[in-house]
């Protein structure tokens, strides 16, 4: 009998909530504990991001796709840019659903913060959760384009046209790793993003003007071979260059398997995460009384 | 173990009203900000003052302590009440202690699952149907998924809405947008619960049962903190009360004698609008008005008065040249906005004749609300200065607002809200025709007579 007066230790656990100075630490397990609000709050994304439109989940497909139209007209046809053997329109295609992800990513949680200032002006939980759900609601988003892509990718291949067909390599079991990938990047930008949005609302503004510059400086529209080779190392500082070269391998076994380049962007983007991360560790403090 | 639930030593929260809500910065505020910085930090080190923290908020206009030197304990199963004026750090406390926002110096130490309610509703989204909201809001509120699930029936059962429970929030009238709100955040089952001013809110009926959970949640052997305006509810619910004023903690005493204190001591919200120059429309010329002024029998002013005691409220003005025909009068509404009287200096017409043309210099209009009048609550001061029919001089609909106590009212016996903005104490007879009284049974005495 004795031993189970022993009370387990989660039930007088002991908070000391006092001044923190400086650099703190991630506290995963806090957040660990409040999985289910992430799950919550990804979950409220996706049930209302399309409440009250015409055509509901149809925007999920209707941007890439359009876009991969505009890029066809004008940079596969007009322009002639190569495309690395396979069909422009898939080419851009696959470009365009990392690409995708991760813009939605970063401007849903670059605004996250301000957006959800109601909460965090009342209840505790750990601010990490925000960046975090808004990040991983792009997924959804995301498989409803993909299926277009396996779509086209059978249309392309009963085509008789000047490419040949398009196989799955054993390349493809990488996928997830790259779309990995996409969310560590986005979540790492993300966070600096969302953490700064609510000190300077500067970011607001920012946000649109990056993403287009950023757009131009990431293989998407073009392939990264095109970038001369003396440069390639510098191309390759952008995170997103080897996701997208990444993402097209692994589906499309186009070029060769990426090797210094997607080591490159794999550490940068790593970088971003950790220290976006500590950033956000940093500013959470100040949240509630400048948000 | 230890029976501890708070320990508060010495905590102290510092806001630079620059970083207020109200106010962000930009990226070329704090560029040009760095640049001034050095200049700043050598005229500070020039300035008398060595150590800013020494300052009080008062003498420094940029920063103020919402709390300072803050000490007290809570022990388990302890219900405390915090009242004290606005701006006297009450919810700053709470936001501490419920991890919204960091203590500047001190620690707070807290046993415990921690849950806040600083409002109700948080995280409702109007596009979602009740029952996602309420999966939603538990979420952030700390409830896990299964918790959620035992719990649903009963919250949508206290939340009287289980017809709508599939329609979107948003199309909820607003009192049952509250009810769904209160009603989640009133089955968080944590070792401690801080609460806001949120029963201020709803009507009288579910404020009602807002409260009967509440003392439930308090009977259940919870710490309760509980933050309110409304002494009633702070006397039916707690047995000890912590009055803050200024950041600081001035008194902590039973409940009864806490209030009684507090409300006869001058620590309540100032009843006092002072109008700034610019406030002052150029169209009121000649009229310039000062203040009004609420004011006990004592002549303290007040913010919270009692029902059983005269009230005189002061509006003092000049006059830049001299007006004829002007009154000079009040407005009193409830807090939701229900007219309950309007009264002007010279409604007497031998006033009125007294003073057909005022001159020009300072001028006092006092009036007396009579004992025995208005009702708890919160009620809202207009000021009106006017000719009749010739020109509106000045008007501020919302010039203060002031609170009635209850304490000694006709009826308190019944611890109920009273509809209504007055509270009469009315000269009832009761009269009887019943002339066999000794017929009436009277239980326990039936047996005796038969044993007898």
């Amino acid at each position: 009998m004795s031993e189970s007066t022993i009370t387990p230790k989660s039930q007088d656990e002991i908070i000391y909530l006092r001044p923190t100075r400086g650099w703190s630490a991630l506290n995963l397990r806090d957040l660990w504990r409040y999985r289910e609000l992430i799950y919550f709050l990804i979950w409220r994304d996706i049930k209302v991001r399309y409440k009250q439109t015409a055509l509901g989940a149809g925007w999920a497909i209707i941007q890439p796709f359009f876009t991969m139209v505009v890029f066809t007209i004008f940079f596969g046809r007009l322009a002639g840019v190569p495309s690395e053997g396979v069909p422009y329109p898939i080419f851009s295609y696959t470009g365009l659903l990392p690409w995708g992800l991760f813009t939605k990513a970063l401007s849903d949680a670059g605004r996250a913060m301000v957006s959800n200032r109601a909460m965090i002006t009342k209840v505790y939980f750990p601010r990490l959760v925000i960046p975090l759900a808004s990040v991983l609601s792009g997924l959804v988003d995301f498989s409803i384009a993909f299926v277009v892509l396996i779509g086209m990718i059978v249309y392309y291949n009963n085509v008789p046209g000047e490419y040949g067909t398009i196989s799955i390599t054993p390349a493809i079991v990488t996928l997830p790793l790259f779309i990995l990938l996409v969310l560590v990047t986005a979540l790492g930008v993300g966070l600096w993003l969302s953490a700064l949005n609510v000190k300077y609302r500067d970011i607001n503004y920012i946000l649109p003007f990056l993403t287009q510059f950023w757009l131009f400086i990431t293989p998407v529209a073009y392939p990264a071979s095109m970038v001369p080779e003396e440069w390639q190392w510098l191309y390759a500082l952008n995170p997103m260059t080897g996701v997208v070269e990444g993402f097209r391998w692994a589906l499309l076994g186009t070029s060769s398997a990426p090797g210094p380049m997607l080591a490159i962007s794999t550490a940068i983007s790593i970088l971003l995460l950790f220290s976006g991360l500590f950033y956000f560790r940093r500013m959470e403090r100040t949240f509630a009384d400048m948000v | 173990m230890n029976d501890l639930a708070i320990r508060v030593e010495d905590l102290g929260k510092y806001y630079k009203i620059g970083a207020s809500p109200e106010r962000y910065q930009t990226l070329r505020d704090s560029l040009a900000d760095s640049i001034t910085a050095p200049v700043r930090r050598i005229r500070r080190r020039l300035s008398t003052r060595k150590d800013p923290s020494l300052d009080n908020g008062r003498g420094n206009q940029d920063s103020i302590w919402a709390l300072r030197h803050l000490n007290f304990d809570i022990h388990k199963g302890q219900v405390i009440g915090v009242i004290g004026r606005n701006g006297a750090g009450k919810s700053t406390l709470l936001k501490i202690l419920s991890r919204v926002t960091e203590p500047t110096e001190g620690v707070a130490e807290i046993h415990g699952r921690v849950g806040s309610l600083l409002e109700v509703g948080t995280g409702f989204h109007p596009e979602l149907t009740g029952r996602e909201n309420i999966y939603l809001n538990g979420a952030i509120l700390g409830m896990n998924r299964t918790e959620i699930d035992k719990k649903f029936d009963e919250i949508v059962d206290f939340s009287e809405v289980a017809k709508f429970i599939d329609t979107p929030v948003k199309r909820y009238s607003s009192g049952m947008y509250l009810r769904l709100a209160f009603a989640v955040a009133a089955h968080l089952e944590p070792d401690i619960l801080v609460v806001d001013e949120v029963l201020a809110v709803g009507d009288a009926e579910f404020q009602r049962k807002c409260l009967g959970k509440m003392s439930n949640v308090a009977q259940e052997g919870r710490t309760v903190l509980f933050v309110s305006h409304n002494m009633s509810a702070i006397l039916r619910l707690t047995e000890e009360t912590i009055v803050l004023d200024k950041g600081q903690l001035v008194m902590r005493a039973p409940t009864a004698r806490a209030v009684e204190q507090y409300l006869s001591s001058g620590y309540a919200e100032i009843g006092e609008r002072i109008w700034t120059p610019d406030e002052i429309p150029a169209t009121a010329y000649p009229f310039s008005p000062v203040a009004v002024r609420i004011r006990d029998p004592h002549g303290r002013v007040v913010d919270t008065l009692r029902s059983v005691e005269p009230v005189t409220i002061e509006i003092q003005y000049r006059l830049e040249a001299p007006i004829t025909g002007l009154r000079v009068g009040i407005y009193v509404m409830t807090i939701r906005g229900e007219f309950v009287f309007t009264s002007f200096d010279t409604d007497d017409p031998g006033q009125y004749e007294k003073f057909r043309v005022r001159q020009p210099g300072t001028y006092f209009s006092r009036c007396v609300i009579p004992p025995d009048f208005l009702n708890e609550g919160r009620f809202v001061v207009g000021v009106n200065a006017s000719t009749y029919q010739i020109k509106r001089y000045f008007q501020d609909e919302q010039a203060l607002t002031f609170t009635v106590d209850p304490s000694g009212a006709p009826g308190m016996q019944w611890a109920e809200p009273r509809l209504g903005a007055i509270r009469p104490r009315l000269d009832w007879r009761i009269e009887t025709t019943h002339d066999k009284p000794q017929e009436v049974p009277i239980p326990g005495n039936t047996d005796s007579d038969i044993e007898s």
